[in-house]
């Protein structure tokens, strides 16, 4: 299984090497370190919230409300920003974060504590709250002169020649590697996707777990509520709209199962790069952006085949295995 | 063990089951039912307007186009999967027939494209869940983005208008008096669903592959073939909801019917269908979109913005499906 793994993420690379080469034949530019810097830049906020949706797809769960979250946080701490133009940035940033938490520490508490599928629940909060952000704003824009621009330059501060954001993104990146492969939450998470029962037999709470993700989840769209907002420089209601299925579809691409208990950090950072390069490379090779969303389509469905293939065992299964069954419902 | 004994369809059976008609007032259509009817007089105190024939005909474009999705959605949860793609089906199909329209196709061949691209939807739906055997959640995430991304593809950010005068009979046109074709329309395949689903083999099996696709496949049910079967009449009603949408707004534009897979979703949770499978009724669906067209057709009336509403939309869902669980806990604390 490992050797499989392993085997998978090589080929994502290779993918990704050849697609790069393929685009740089039609724009010479497009293959040099500084435009691929900028596309790492530019998918930063992708990965962040891969990594979360990975975390909750390992729990046989799934998150559709990061989007929603990412929205209304970024809203928050933007009319913040902007009400008190003397609150230090460090206060916001972790209010983000903090806001972020709470509202994912609701979807894994209505997970946890009623057993309502994750599905259900976080298609239920997604539209709240990003109705939450309207009747937050009342529909009115944050635009760029209204926020300080301490709070707009911060990710743009280059630090050994990369701008912050890209820096946020490697740091969370290791930090999420320690979690998932050297603490026991990290272990609980496989253990929980991967065989709840067996996982109930070895002493772990399985509902606390998901709730756990879900609060990392929702903390990781906080922060990337801020990032999104300061970037673009402007905060409004359907900031990131339709985001959600980018994070799902980074993970699948990445190999992460979405029955669960399967996948790693490096395949969820090589499936938003994938996604990155494509959506960078649309513009240079002349494609209208209008065919991201097909394309993303396309490749979503995809990478659900060739899972479904990897994961497959040998011999015909006539009967599914029933504990994989449970999150499609 | 918690985890297995709720998540699990396993419950009790209990000793009694009461008289017919203390099982018929308990029962969820009837609460439901009891909703409507205060959201109803509710209504009729909030605004002066309300009480009206033809108001009340106009309430009802609120979830006709919605709730024929909702009783094949209905089917599907109740047989354990869910398509998250109808709302997508329905952008492209309706682009598919605005483009045919551009070219001078007349209105019955405009409903036969619009029919034909809501099957070929669903039948890809259904190949990719029932032969290739993904997880339909994930299968039908990929095919909404595709089937809206071919739209946008297309239209960008333009739209399609000019359709025949006569194709405006499906959304526009009444039958009798205040009864909108839209409205006979939705009671007919009401009654449809109602027997297929209820009174024949097809329906039961739906129930036994929802309650125990293990033990349907060892008592000789085709549980991909019905499967299949199901997403194929999935997208023909998103076909039929494409065709009636189109020609009620006169218009097309690549975000026509933007999140209603969720407003589909809630319909047939709030109706009783349990989002684990294998229960559920056509009845309770029926109710529940009359209970959600009244709700935000009242909530329109006191001019509370389209947005807000999806917040009461996605509280009623989460509220609907969180009040069984908390009361049967509560039960169940009382016989411990």
């Amino acid at each position: 299984m490992k050797k499989l793994l392993k085997h998978r993420e090589l080929l994502l690379v290779g993918i990704i090497a050849i697609m790069v080469a393929g685009f740089a034949t039609r724009a010479p530019g497009f293959a040099t370190p500084g435009n691929l810097a900028n596309i790492f830049n530019d998918t930063s906020i992708l990965i962040i919230l891969a990594l979360g949706q990975m975390t909750v797809i390992l729990t046989k769960s799934i998150d559709l409300s990061v989007a929603a979250n990412l929205a209304f946080t970024g809203m928050a701490v933007a009319m913040l920003d902007a009400a008190y133009p003397g609150l230090p940035l460090a206060l916001l940033v972790v209010l983000a974060i903090g806001i972020g938490a709470a509202l994912g520490a609701i979807n894994g508490y209505l997970v946890w504590a009623l057993q309502i599928p994750p599905i259900v629940v976080t298609l239920g909060t997604l539209t709240i709250y990003r109705g939450m952000a309207f009747v937050l704003s009342g529909g009115a824009w944050v635009n760029s002169h209204q926020m300080t621009p301490g709070f707009l330059n911060f990710p743009r501060v280059s630090v050994l020649g990369m701008p912050l954001l890209s820096w946020i993104a490697i740091v969370i990146v290791v930090l999420m590697w320690g979690l998932l492969t050297r603490t026991a939450f990290g272990r609980a998470a496989y253990a929980s996707g991967g065989n709840p029962t067996a996982a109930v037999y070895a002493g772990i709470d399985i509902g606390k777990t998901r709730f756990f993700a879900f609060v990392l989840s929702g903390a990781l769209a906080g922060l990337a509520g801020y990032l999104w907002v300061s970037r673009y420089a402007v905060a409004y209601v359907d900031v990131a709209a339709g985001f959600e299925l980018d994070t799902v579809a980074a993970s699948v691409i990445g190999g992460i199962s979405i029955a669960g208990g399967i996948g790693s950090v490096a395949g969820a950072v090589l499936g938003a790069l994938f996604l990155g390069v494509i959506k960078n490379a649309l513009p240079v090779i002349g494609i209208s952006p209008f065919a991201q969303m097909a394309i993303s389509g396309i490749v979503i469905v995809l990478a659900v085949v060739f899972n479904a293939r990897a994961e497959r065992r040998a011999g015909r299964i006539i009967l599914r295995d029933r504990g994989a069954k449970e999150v499609s419902a | 063990m918690s985890e297995i004994t709720e998540t699990g369809k396993r419950q009790a059976i209990p000793d009694r089951l009461g008289t017919p008609v203390s099982r018929l007032l308990g029962s969820w259509e009837v609460l439901l039912f009891g909703v409507a009817v205060v959201i109803f007089i509710a209504n009729s105190f909030a605004s002066p307007y309300f009480l009206n024939a033809w108001n009340l005909s106009d309430a009802t474009f609120n979830f006709t186009e919605k709730a024929m999705i909702a009783f094949a959605m209905a089917m599907l949860v109740i047989a354990g999967e869910i398509d998250l793609s109808v709302a997508a089906i329905i952008a492209l199909a309706s682009t598919a027939m605005g483009a045919a329209a551009q070219m001078g196709i007349g209105a019955p061949g405009l409903v036969a494209i619009g029919i034909g691209v809501g099957l070929t939807c669903g039948a890809i739906n259904g190949a990719l869940v029932s032969v290739l055997k993904l997880p339909s959640i994930v299968v039908t995430i990929g095919t909404m983005s595709l089937f809206r991304g071919i739209s946008y593809i297309v239209l960008g950010d333009q739209a399609y208008g000019k359709y025949p005068a006569d194709f405006a009979f499906f959304g526009q046109g009444y039958v009798v008096w205040v009864f909108s074709f839209e409205f006979v329309l939705f009671i007919v395949l009401a009654a449809i669903f109602g027997v297929v689903l209820h009174a024949t083999n097809f329906g039961r099996q739906i129930f036994v592959i929802g309650n125990n696709e293990f033990a349907a496949r060892f008592s000789g049910i085709p549980v991909e073939r019905i499967k299949f079967k199901l997403f194929l009449l999935t997208g023909l009603m998103s076909g039929i909801a494409a065709v009636c949408l189109t020609s009620r707004l006169g218009s097309t534009r690549p975000s026509i019917a933007q999140g209603w897979e969720l407003e589909i979703v809630t319909m047939v949770v709030l109706g009783g269908v349990s989002i684990l499978g294998g229960a559920g009724t056509i009845a309770g669906v029926v109710i529940a979109a009359f209970v959600m067209g009244l709700v935000t057709f009242g909530l329109g009336l006191l001019n509370v913005p389209g947005i807000v509403m999806s917040i009461f939309v996605g509280l009623l869902l989460i509220i609907t499906i969180a009040l069984p669980i908390v009361a049967r806990r509560i039960k169940h604390m009382r016989t411990k």
